[in-house]
């Protein structure tokens, strides 16, 4: 269904900003593919600008951003971002919705309505498929959303803080039913959290952008000593890292 | 970005469950109450209407004139009967007939219009900047003052009262859908976009069923001065309908007549609006039921 592989990222000298105000400037980074990079950092430095870059909703104000070799330009069905808050089309059910991504990827009529129960009955909401959105809860809307856009195959994920509003359970599965996709079908991840635990979990690096780019870079196993050591600029991050959740999360790792 | 905002997706999640428990709570509650207080309020609606056609029967029988006066004015025994005459007749039916032709035709364009130039206003610069302008300049003109220029520009008379119907209508959806284009949150074209949806995809997926709320609020609004502009002009320049009927009535000093053009109007009007708004709910069922 997606396009042929795992697409890589490149950021060279790159400088994002809304109505000339620059959130990003001169940023270099590299994401190959199939590699999962979490993106960590203070708010404010630009970490869902980037993403939005990257998924060609913003174009770079100078530099070039390049996927898979050719220079974004624009949107595509090959790099899907998942948004912080509620991105689901509030007329259409649950099902409907991962039938759009289904639909806008060529997918026959036939076989969208079985593929998209598929993926709803893999992000544990089988029974909540014939639901509109404003009958579902957050964290199940959020869910929703990451079966409409793993649904469509794409060959980069783009992830706003996707996990932020579920609950330590469901937060647990959803990671671990990530890993699971993308061990079937290898996508480019960039998944920006403030969760130290769930960037050491899913990452196979990890950068952490401050307000001059990026600020330091790990690999992962990373000492979480060093990591926390390094986020001390940034107190925001390890603030945010959520106590309830965390006990469980170690669980996972 | 700042800190509350990056804890956002959770209080919005917990806000958002806190709203959705208010609303089942207050909808059973209100969906209770509801039964039990409706039984006690249909009697009193009723009694209010029984009321108000009692005391007009009573001013008009003893010939009331206190400033007000009712010694010429017909009772409503007086209109119930010229009623019953006029709905055996084949004229009544063909002057509605002529109305409701003319006002769903008008309202018909002014609707596909109106859409079609709200969106395209809204989301084009290009179309902006060229129609806008005019929409601003023209829009003020009450459509009932077009008559004349009605009956300059259009060869049949037929055409000036379609045309000054559509005019009436036509604004309130245009301005309506312009608003509900430009309220429509960037989220839902982002996220369809980044699917792989392209410009026109975007406009069938997401901005047209996105805007029906505002559209529909616009076409009732549409609706109500479509009436008024048809039934004026009418007045004016008809030859038929149920508009030049009452004002017919009246120049004949046919008093009961000009009281059941007015009901006739105030029926057709109700039940036109009535089509609108049915259509409008069954069409955004989507929409939280105090927004609907």
């Amino acid at each position: 269904m997606g396009g042929n592989g795992a697409l890589s990222l490149r950021a060279e000298g790159v400088t994002l900003g809304y109505a000339g105000r620059p959130v990003v400037s001169g940023l270099n980074l590299a994401v190959a593919a199939g590699e999962i990079l979490v993106v960590l950092g203070p708010s404010g430095c630009g970490k869902s600008t980037l993403l939005r870059a990257f998924a060609g909703l913003l174009p770079a104000a100078s530099g070039r951003l390049v996927a898979g070799g050719e220079p974004v330009t624009g949107t595509s069905a090959d790099r899907a971002l998942v948004f912080q808050d509620d991105a689901l089309l509030p007329w259409r059910t649950a099902r409907r919705n991962v039938e759009l991504a289904l639909a806008l990827r060529g997918v026959r009529r036939g076989e969208r309505r079985a593929t998209a129960a598929r993926w709803l009955e893999r992000v544990g909401l089988g029974d909540a498929a014939d639901r509109l959105p404003r009958e579902l809860s957050g964290g199940m809307r959020q869910r929703v959303q990451l079966a409409r856009t793993l649904a469509a195959g794409p060959r980069a994920i783009l992830m706003d803080e996707p996990f932020g509003a579920l609950d330590a359970q469901t937060r647990a599965s959803m990671q671990r039913l990530l890993l699971d996709v993308l061990a079937d079908a290898p996508a480019t991840v960039v998944f920006v959290t403030h969760d130290v635990d769930e960037a050491l979990l899913l990452g196979h690096r990890i950068v952490v952008l401050g307000a001059a780019g990026v600020a330091a870079e790990f690999p992962v196993p990373a000492s979480r000593d060093l990591l926390l050591a390094a986020l001390g600029a940034a107190p925001e991050v390890v603030q945010d890292a959520r106590p309830e959740t965390r006990v469980e999360e170690r669980e996972a790792v | 970005m700042t800190a509350t905002r990056a804890r956002g997706p959770r209080a919005d999640a917990t806000r958002a469950d806190a709203t959705r428990t208010d609303v089942t709570r207050t909808g059973a509650g209100r969906a209770g109450g509801a039964r039990v207080s409706g039984l006690l309020r249909w009697p009193v609606r009723a009694a209010s209407l029984a009321t108000a056609l009692l005391a007009w029967q009573i001013l008009t029988a003893a010939n009331v004139r206190f400033w007000v006066r009712f010694d010429r004015f017909p009772g409503p025994m007086d209109v119930l009967r010229e009623f019953g005459r006029q709905v055996e007749e084949a004229q009544f039916w063909q002057d509605i007939a002529q109305s409701l032709v003319r006002i769903l035709t008008g309202f018909a364009l002014a609707a596909v219009l109106g859409v079609v130039l709200g969106v395209a206003t809204a989301r084009s610069r290009w179309a902006g900047d060229l129609l806008q302008p005019l929409f601003e300049v023209a829009r003020p003109i009450p459509a009932i003052a077009l008559v004349p220029v009605a009956i300059l520009l259009f060869p049949a008379n037929e055409q000036g009262i379609v045309f000054i119907t559509f005019a009436a209508a036509f604004f309130p959806v245009l301005v309506s859908t312009r608003h509900a284009v430009k309220a429509l949150p960037v989220v839902w074209e982002d996220a369809v976009r980044t699917l792989g949806a392209g410009r026109r995809r975007v406009l069938l997926r997401v901005v047209l069923p996105g805007v029906l709320p505002g559209v529909f609020g616009g076409l009732s609004i549409g609706m109500g001065v479509a009436w008024i502009c048809v039934i004026s002009a009418e007045m004016i320049s008809g030859d038929f309908g149920v508009g030049y009927r009452t004002w017919q009535a009246y120049t004949i000093v046919d008093y009961p007549g000009v009281l059941v053009g007015m009901a006739t109007i105030g029926l057709l009007g109700w039940l036109t609006s009535a089509a609108v708004e049915v259509a409008g709910r069954r069409l955004t069922r989507w929409l939280p039921r105090e927004e609907r």
